[in-house]
C-alpha cells in the first residue's frame, strides 16, 4: 500500500509539472503562433495611449523577449520564492507563492485566488452532498424497481436534467424563486459562512439545488445502469441462494460495485468544480474562482486567468489522486496491478 | 469477419429447403448485425421520433445558413423599434411581445425577432456540435486503437498523454484560449475564425474520453481468434487495424458520437453564454441566453425560447443516442 501511495504521489507531481508547462505554453506560445508579436502581447499591460517605444520596453521588462523556457523558469521560481515585477513606475514585490501579478488591477493574483476559493468550495461541496445523495439514491431505487412508474418518471426527469444547460435552469430558478416569489436572495449576494451561516446558506441554496439537479441526473443514470448489470451477476444469485435477506444483498453486495464508477466520475467532477464552477458562478453572479476567471478574460487580464487555470488543474490532479488512493482501499486488486 | 454494420447482400436468395417445406416466399434470411440493429431501432418510437426531429433540425439549419448568409433573405438583426416600450425598453404587450408576426416575441431595446434569431443561430450550434465531435472521435479512435493494439511503450505514452489532457480544467482552458488567440486569426473573418477556434478547442481537448473507451475495446478485441487468424495468415498491422479491428469498433464509436454531439452543443452554448464564444451581433442560442440573463427581472420571456431551443436539440440527440445504444447493444437494456 505504501509503495502504491508513493508511486501515485510521484505521478501526480510529474503530471502537475507537465500540465503547468502546457498551460504556460498556451498563454505565451499560442498567441505567437496565431500571429501576435511580443509588442501585441505587451500592449495589454500598458495604457491604450502608450507609444511603440513604451510598449517595447514593457515587453522587455515583462520578459516576453526571452526564450519561453526562461519565462517558465521565472514563473515557477516565483511560486516558490516570490518574484519582483517592474511596472515601470516602481518595482513591486510579489511574495511566494506568486502566481503572477495583475498589471491592470495592480495586485498579486494569489491573495485574490485565496479570497475566491471559499465561495467555490462552499458551492461545490454543498452541491456535491445533495447530488450524491439524490443521484445515487434515485439510481438504486430505479434499478431495483425497474419498469415501475417511479423508474420511468425518474429516468425521464434525469434525461431532461442532463439536457438542460445550467445557465438556463439557473435563470429560470432566479426568475421564479428569487424574483417572482421572493423566497431566496437574488443573484450576486454572498455572505461568508463565518459571518452568518444562515445568510450563507440562503444565498447558496438555489445554486446548490440547480447544480445538484444537473449532476444528480447523470449520476442517477450511471448508478441505475451499473446496478442493473450487477444485480444480474452470479455472485448476487449466490448471495441470495445462501439465504441473505434482500437488504443485505443490495447494500453489501450490489452497492459495492456501484461505488467504483461513481467514485471515478465524482472525483473528476468535484475536481473540475473546485477549480471554478464557471457557469454556476456566472449565472448567479457568485464571486468564486470561475467568475474571477471570466471577469479576468473580459478585461484581458491574463495573469489572473493563468493563475486560476493552474489552481484548477491542481484541484483536478489532487482529486484524481484521492480517487486513486480510495480505489486501492475499496478494491485491493488495484494496489498490485 | 464482416463489419457488423455492413448490410450483407449474399443471403437474399431463397433457400430451396425452406421453399420445399411450404414456407413460400418467407425464406430464411441471414441478417447482419446492422440489419438487426436497424429493426430494433425502428421499433423504438422515442428514438425514431428524435431521429426524425434531428434530421428536420439539420435541414432547417442548412436552410437558415443559406437564407441568412448566402442569399440574405432573412435579417436576424432587423430592428422593430415600434414594438418596444420607449420608457421601459422592453417589448410592448404580454409575454415578451408575442404576436402572430413574432410568434416567439421580440428582444428588449431594439425589438429583433427572436424566432428569426433562433433560426439563424441554429447552423452555428449544429455545425460546431458535429464538427467538434468528428474531430475528437477521429483523434480518439486513432490514438485508442494504436495504444490498445501495439501496447508496450506506445500504450504508456498515449495513456499518459490522455492523463495530461484529462487534467486540464476544460472550460477554464477554453475560456483562456479563446481569449489569447487574436480575433481575426486564420483569416476566416469574424464569425468564421471564432467557429473554427471553437471546433478546434472543443474537439481537440475532449478526445481522451473516447480514446479511453476505444483503447479498452481494442485491448480485449486484439486477443480474439479472428485477429489471431488474420495475423497468422500474414496480414500486416494496417490490414489488421483497418479491416479487422475497426469494423468491430463501429458500434461503440457511433453510439459515443451521438451522445457527444449534444455535450458539444451545450459546450458551445456555454462559451457563448460566457461571452467568449460567437460574438454579438451574430445570433447564437448561447449569446441570446447571455443577453437574456441581463433582462430576467423585467422581461423573463426573453430567455424562454433560446433556452428551449438548446434543451430540445440536446434532448433529441440524447434520446436518439440512448435508442441507438440499446439497438446496437441489447445487453445494455
Amino acid at each position: 500500500m505504501f509503495a502504491y501511495i508513493i508511486r501515485r504521489l510521484i505521478g501526480a507531481v510529474i503530471l502537475l509539472f507537465v500540465v503547468s508547462m502546457v498551460t504556460f505554453a498556451i498563454f505565451f506560445l499560442v498567441p505567437r503562433i496565431a500571429g501576435a508579436t511580443v509588442e501585441d502581447m505587451a500592449s495589454r499591460y500598458v495604457g491604450k495611449t502608450a507609444d511603440e517605444a513604451a510598449i517595447h520596453s514593457m515587453a522587455e521588462r515583462l520578459g516576453f523577449t526571452d526564450p519561453l523556457y526562461e519565462q517558465y523558469g521565472r514563473f515557477v521560481a516565483g511560486i516558490f520564492a516570490g518574484a519582483d515585477y517592474d511596472t515601470g513606475a516602481e518595482v513591486v514585490h510579489c511574495p511566494a507563492p506568486c502566481f503572477g501579478y495583475s498589471f491592470i488591477t495592480r495586485n498579486p493574483v494569489w491573495p485574490d485566488l485565496v479570497d475566491r476559493m471559499g465561495v467555490t468550495i462552499s458551492l461545490a461541496l454543498g452541491a456535491a452532498v445533495i447530488w450524491l445523495a439524490f443521484g445515487v439514491g434515485t439510481g438504486v431505487v430505479s434499478a431495483l424497481r425497474r419498469g415501475t412508474f417511479f423508474d420511468r418518471a425518474s429516468m425521464g426527469i434525469a434525461l431532461a436534467g442532463v439536457s438542460l444547460p445550467i445557465f438556463f435552469t439557473g435563470l429560470l430558478s432566479l426568475t421564479i424563486f428569487s424574483y417572482g416569489l421572493g423566497w431566496t436572495a437574488p443573484g450576486g449576494s454572498y455572505t461568508d459562512f463565518a459571518e452568518d451561516p444562515l445568510q450563507w446558506a440562503g444565498a447558496l441554496i438555489l445554486p446548490w439545488i440547480t447544480l445538484a439537479f444537473l449532476n444528480a441526473a447523470g449520476y442517477a443514470r450511471l448508478t441505475r445502469a451499473t446496478m442493473l448489470e450487477t444485480m444480474n451477476e452470479d455472485f448476487i444469485r449466490t448471495a441470495r441462494a445462501k439465504g441473505l435477506n434482500e437488504r443485505t444483498v443490495v447494500v453489501k453486495h450490489g452497492l459495492r460495485s456501484v461505488l467504483t464508477p461513481i467514485l471515478t466520475i465524482f472525483g473528476l467532477d468535484l475536481g473540475i468544480l473546485l477549480g471554478g464552477a464557471v457557469l454556476t458562478e456566472s449565472t448567479y453572479s457568485l464571486p468564486g474562482l470561475g467568475k474571477y476567471a471570466v471577469d479576468a478574460i473580459v478585461s484581458n487580464d491574463l495573469p489572473k486567468v493563468l493563475g486560476v487555470t493552474l489552481v484548477g488543474a491542481t484541484f483536478i490532479i489532487i482529486a484524481n489522486l484521492v480517487v486513486d488512493l480510495l480505489y486501492a482501499v475499496v478494491d485491493p486488486r488495484v494496489r498490485y496491478s | 469477419m464482416t463489419a457488423p454494420l455492413e448490410v450483407s447482400s449474399g443471403s437474399s436468395e431463397a433457400q430451396p429447403e425452406a421453399a420445399l417445406q411450404g414456407m413460400g416466399k418467407k425464406a430464411i434470411q441471414g441478417r447482419s448485425l446492422g440489419q438487426i440493429a436497424w429493426m430494433r431501432l425502428k421499433r423504438d418510437k422515442v428514438a425514431m421520433v428524435s431521429g426524425i426531429l434531428i434530421v428536420v433540425m439539420i435541414i432547417a439549419a442548412v436552410v437558415a445558413l443559406l437564407l441568412d448568409r448566402v442569399f440574405g433573405v432573412i435579417d436576424p438583426n432587423a430592428f422593430n423599434q415600434d414594438l418596444i416600450d420607449p420608457d421601459l425598453q422592453i417589448p410592448r404587450g404580454a409575454m415578451g411581445g408575442i404576436s402572430l408576426e413574432h410568434p416567439f416575441g421580440v428582444e428588449p431595446i431594439n425589438g429583433r425577432d427572436i424566432l428569426t434569431r433562433i433560426f439563424a443561430g441554429s447552423w452555428i450550434s449544429l455545425l460546431i456540435g458535429f464538427a467538434a465531435t468528428l474531430l475528437s472521435v477521429l483523434i480518439g479512435t486513432v490514438m485508442g486503437v494504436i495504444a490498445g493494439y501495439f501496447r508496450g511503450w506506445v500504450d504508456t505514452f498515449i495513456s499518459r498523454l490522455m492523463d495530461v489532457f484529462l487534467a486540464f480544467p476544460l472550460l477554464l482552458f477554453a475560456i483562456a484560449l479563446v481569449g489569447v488567440v487574436p480575433d481575426n486569426a486564420f483569416g476566416f473573418g469574424r464569425d468564421g475564425s471564432r467557429i473554427f477556434m471553437l471546433i478546434f478547442i472543443i474537439g481537440f481537448f475532449s478526445w481522451p474520453y473516447i480514446g479511453r473507451i476505444i483503447r479498452a475495446q481494442t485491448l480485449s478485441l486484439r486477443e480474439r481468434e479472428f485477429i489471431d487468424a488474420s495475423r497468422s495468415l500474414g496480414a500486416r498491422a494496417p490490414h489488421v487495424l483497418f479491416k479487422e479491428l475497426l469494423p468491430n469498433l463501429v458500434a461503440p464509436i457511433l453510439v459515443y458520437s451521438t451522445l457527444l454531439i449534444p455535450t458539444n452543443i451545450l459546450f458551445e452554448a456555454a462559451l457563448s453564454f460566457l461571452g467568449v464564444g460567437i460574438q454579438p451581433p451574430s445570433a447564437t442560442w448561447g449569446t441570446m441566453l447571455s443577453e437574456a440573463s441581463r433582462w430576467y427581472q423585467v422581461d423573463a420571456w426573453y430567455m424562454v425560447f433560446p433556452g428551449l431551443a438548446i434543451f430540445i436539440t440536446v434532448l433529441a440527440f440524447n434520446l436518439f443516442g440512448d435508442g441507438l445504444r440499446d439497438a446496437l447493444d441489447p445487453r445494455a437494456r
